[in-house]
């Protein structure tokens, strides 16, 4: 217990509930779950799907699973980055749509490296835009993307013109996904490398560190002479950069790009690999690799059930429910700090 | 739920208030350090009754004893002979007892009239009977006297028309008792004689008005009784006609101060300037100028309020600055930027650790690296062990205690967590250092530890500004102190000059200032 206080003041309330030691033994804990969090049910439902169905652990079928989920393991990572650094990012899907369109109408007339070029550069734009609009105009963050992710919707439906754009089977971008290293495809070692750069970013750079400052407690960041405007701005950045090398990734597995492609479905499932993953919504903590576990974890139950032959109903319902769970939990353990 | 409705009873019985309150002989402390101790007064229906103090004094914890917000550990309250035991604000309300507080409490989205019901809507099946609010509302008003549109939103008012509203909602509550907390602080001139004459014919009407005030001038013209305060104990009681601003002033002060402080080593009159502020102007900050030198330990004393946070939040670029220059080390810091300052080698210890200084729930060496990582890292890559290093050599320099460095910030005692911040600011020596009220919320020993860090600071030759609420503290520490009222300088006191009565003098009323 503390004798702080010797004058009366509202800070003192506060440091008079505070029994350190077992505020201690609870928030270590609490850190040991937030760490281990999302492995363990992972590692659970791995070890159950490898049992429960014959298929599920042959290396095509994981190496598919990691194929399909690059665009979103890519989209999520940085959209980490945003959530830690206080923002939220919504327009993700859109600004994937936008960017494949843009980058298949190039890639029908142009190299596949141009076209890919492009679909990055698009997203990085959207990405500043957002950044901007946020910061500079102080409008909410969520409101900011999501209105953004319609005025971007917009824009891809113009560009495409409403078309479904089909790319030729043997041009660069089908050569990027059907390449591959040490039997793994292309598309998944650049997602490995982009997820490994973003985690450490976070977790090993000045960058990564004023990120987790600026969620924790803006006002207290700027104050320590953190840029905080200039921070987020990079966060939304690396965040419209990621849909465009989502965008990449998919139509070159595809080899079409729609205007409808990604969409608030993209938004929202990146959303709840991160947050299953165990980062804050609130802001201020939140690590990559854990996100990358989440996208993984939700990947994992959609290709058991199918494997299982569940209805895809179900799918949906457990999905939210572990939402629900892992949102609990994170409020769960903000209150109890207090 | 039953709520207390206006009826036409309460109506009528804000005229007949219950008797005297009779506070005997309270006594609060927190965590150990006595706030009140054995405070016994008597407050009369129909009167203004004034409650004053220093900061800390213990006249705003009274308050909230009487409104229910604490309870005492002993003592007791009783109104009209019967004991009143009150748990929370809306037991206090129960039996008349109504706060209007330093900040208010409406809800600009609604109007007036839902404002001063709130709570109390009358309503049919969930509908609130609109008509029926405004009608009650018209009649309230204009028992008050006041001139107030039901229909207006609340939040479209002047501070002082709110206030207003807070004094409606009272009187439809049956209000016998008053306790308003410093209810002109925030109001302008005008707005302050508009209110004085509502809290007089409050007591005309037969309430009994509990006033806490800095304001002495106010206080003498206003009240008709006033309790003087100091460090908890009640000094006396006079009536206000008896009470001079010279024998308020004298009642306040009394303490030796203690010999806490470290020695002062006084800085040359010839050492070099670092720090020059040239006639700045910035919100609640109104031209002021000072030039800091070399080792010296700079006061800034002053009300809360009176703008001193302001000032160091302007000198260090956090606020828009409308006039004048501050030069550090004889350049201009121009822009609004603390990073810049903090480059440049001015760095400030905000007045509020928890909301403007750490991150509670990161680890030490996150918070106390933070504002120069850029020393220990390479291409924005962190070098952990350096930083490790560099952290653990600061820790020890400004003495923070933690069984780890990777502890969360909020797992430190109040102390520590203060001396966290000084620990970032030595990441790397500044020039300058603003500290805001370094020592709120600090036990004793990290205080003293606390002082020898500031007055270590000065003796390599730092420039120290130290704001606080604590006169102590200023006189102990500072070799000069400034005092601010109303945004401006009303003193600049050196040597002998410096003692408390100066400092309240020029803190509390400009007129008596030389």
């Amino acid at each position: 217990m503390t004798n702080d206080l010797a004058t009366p003041n509202n800070e003192l309330v506060d440091d008079l509930d505070g029994h350190q030691g077992l505020r201690l033994g609870s928030l270590r804990l609490l850190g040991s779950w937030r760490t281990a969090g999302i492995a363990i049910p992972f590692i659970i439902l791995f070890i159950t799907l490898s049992a429960a169905s014959q298929p599920f652990l042959h290396t095509s079928n994981l190496i598919n699973i990691l194929d399909q989920q690059a665009a979103t393991l890519c989209i999520a990572a940085a959209g980490t980055l945003v959530l830690v650094a206080g923002g939220i990012d919504l327009s993700v899907g859109a600004t994937y749509g936008l960017a494949t369109v843009v980058s298949g109408e190039i890639g029908l007339h142009h190299s596949a490296l141009l076209a890919m070029g492009a679909s990055i550069a698009v997203g990085l734009l959207v990405g500043l835009i957002n950044g901007i609009i946020v910061t500079v105009f102080r409008i909410n963050a969520l409101i900011t993307t999501l209105a953004m992710s319609f005025v971007i919707g917009g824009i891809a439906l113009k560009v495409a013109a409403g078309n479904l754009i089909v790319l030729s089977g043997d041009g660069g971008f089908a050569k990027f996904a059907t390449s591959s290293f040490l039997s793994v495809p292309s598309p998944v070692w650049v997602t490995l490398l982009f997820v490994v750069v973003l985690g450490l970013l976070l977790s090993r750079t000045t960058v990564g560190r004023y990120m987790v400052a600026s969620g924790g407690n803006a006002e207290a960041a700027r104050l320590a002479g953190v840029r905080v405007n200039r921070i987020r701005v990079i966060a939304f950045v690396l965040s419209g950069g990621a849909a465009g090398l989502g965008g990449v990734i998919d139509i070159s597995r595809l080899l079409s790009a729609q205007a409808s492609g990604g969409g608030t479905a993209l938004a929202f499932t990146v959303l709840a690999g991160i947050v299953v993953g165990g980062t804050s919504i609130a802001g201020g903590e939140g690590s990559v690799w854990r996100t990358a576990i989440g996208v993984l974890f939700i990947a994992l139950i959609g290709n058991g059930f199918n494997l299982l032959g569940v209805d895809p109903l179900y799918q949906q319902i457990v999905l939210g429910l572990i939402l629900l769970i892992a949102v609990g939990l994170d409020a769960w353990a903000r209150s109890r700090r207090r | 739920m039953p709520t207390r409705t206006f009826d036409e009873q309460s109506v009528s019985s804000f005229d007949n208030p219950g008797g005297d309150l009779v506070v005997a002989g309270v006594s609060k402390r927190f965590g150990g350090v006595p706030a009140l101790s054995d405070v016994s007064l008597t407050i009369e229906p129909g009167k203004v009754h004034a409650l004053i103090g220093e900061n800390g004094a213990g006249k705003s914890t009274l308050g909230k004893i009487i409104s229910g917000v604490l309870e005492p550990d002993s003592g007791t309250l009783t109104m009209g002979g019967t004991p009143l035991v009150l748990r929370s604000p809306r037991e206090a309300i129960g039996h008349g007892i109504i706060t209007i507080a330093q900040e208010l409490a409406i809800v600009p989205g609604l109007s007036v009239a839902e404002n001063v019901y709130l709570g109390s809507e009358f309503a049919t099946a969930g509908f609130v009977r609109r008509r029926e609010v405004r009608r009650r509302f018209r009649e309230l008003a204009h028992r008050a006297g006041f001139d107030l549109s039901p229909d207006v939103l609340a939040g479209s008012l002047s501070t002082a028309d709110q206030q207003k509203v807070e004094i409606l909602r009272a009187l439809s509550r049956n209000a016998s008792i008053v306790v308003m907390d410093e209810p002109t602080a925030a109001l302008s001139g005008n707005e302050a004689a508009a209110l004085h004459e509502i809290i007089r014919s409050l007591a005309r009407r037969g309430s009994a008005v509990i006033l806490i005030s800095h304001f002495l001038s106010e206080v003498l013209s206003l009240a008709d009784t006033i309790t003087t305060l100091r460090d908890g104990h009640l000094v006396r009681t006079v009536e206000a006609k008896d009470a001079t601003t010279e024998s308020l002033i004298e009642g306040m002060l009394g303490r030796t101060l203690s010999s806490a402080f470290p020695d002062k080593k006084l800085a040359g009159s010839d050492a070099p300037i670092v720090l020059e502020v040239d006639q700045l102007r910035a919100p609640g900050v109104d031209d002021c100028s000072f030039v800091l030198r070399r080792g010296e330990i700079l006061g800034i004393a002053g009300l809360v309020g009176a703008g001193r946070s302001e000032l160091a939040r302007a000198i260090f670029r956090d606020a828009k600055v409308s006039q004048g220059t501050v030069r550090l080390d004889g350049t201009e810091l121009a822009g609004h930027s603390p990073h810049r300052s903090i480059h440049r080698g001015l760095v400030l210890i905000p007045e509020s650790r928890k909301s403007m200084g750490l991150m509670m729930s990161r680890s030490v060496r996150e918070n106390i690296s933070l504002s120069r990582l850029d020393l220990l890292s390479r291409f924005s890559w962190i070098a952990g062990i350096r930083e490790r290093r560099e952290v653990a050599r600061v820790m020890e320099q400004t003495t923070v205690k933690a069984a780890s460095m990777a502890l969360p910030a909020m797992m430190l005692s109040g102390g520590n967590q203060q001396k966290l911040l000084f620990a970032r600011s030595m990441m790397k020596t500044p020039s300058v250092l603003i500290a805001d009220e370094p020592t709120r919320g600090v036990d004793v020993g990290s205080k003293r530890a606390i002082y020898d860090l500031l007055a270590q600071m000065a003796d390599d030759g730092m420039g120290i500004i130290v704001i606080s609420s604590e006169l102590d503290e200023v006189l102990g520490l500072a070799h000069r102190v400034l005092v601010m009222r109303n945004g401006r300088f009303t003193a600049d006191l050196t040597g002998s000059d410096m003692n408390e009565q100066a400092v309240l003098a020029a803190a509390f009323d400009e007129t008596i200032a030389n």
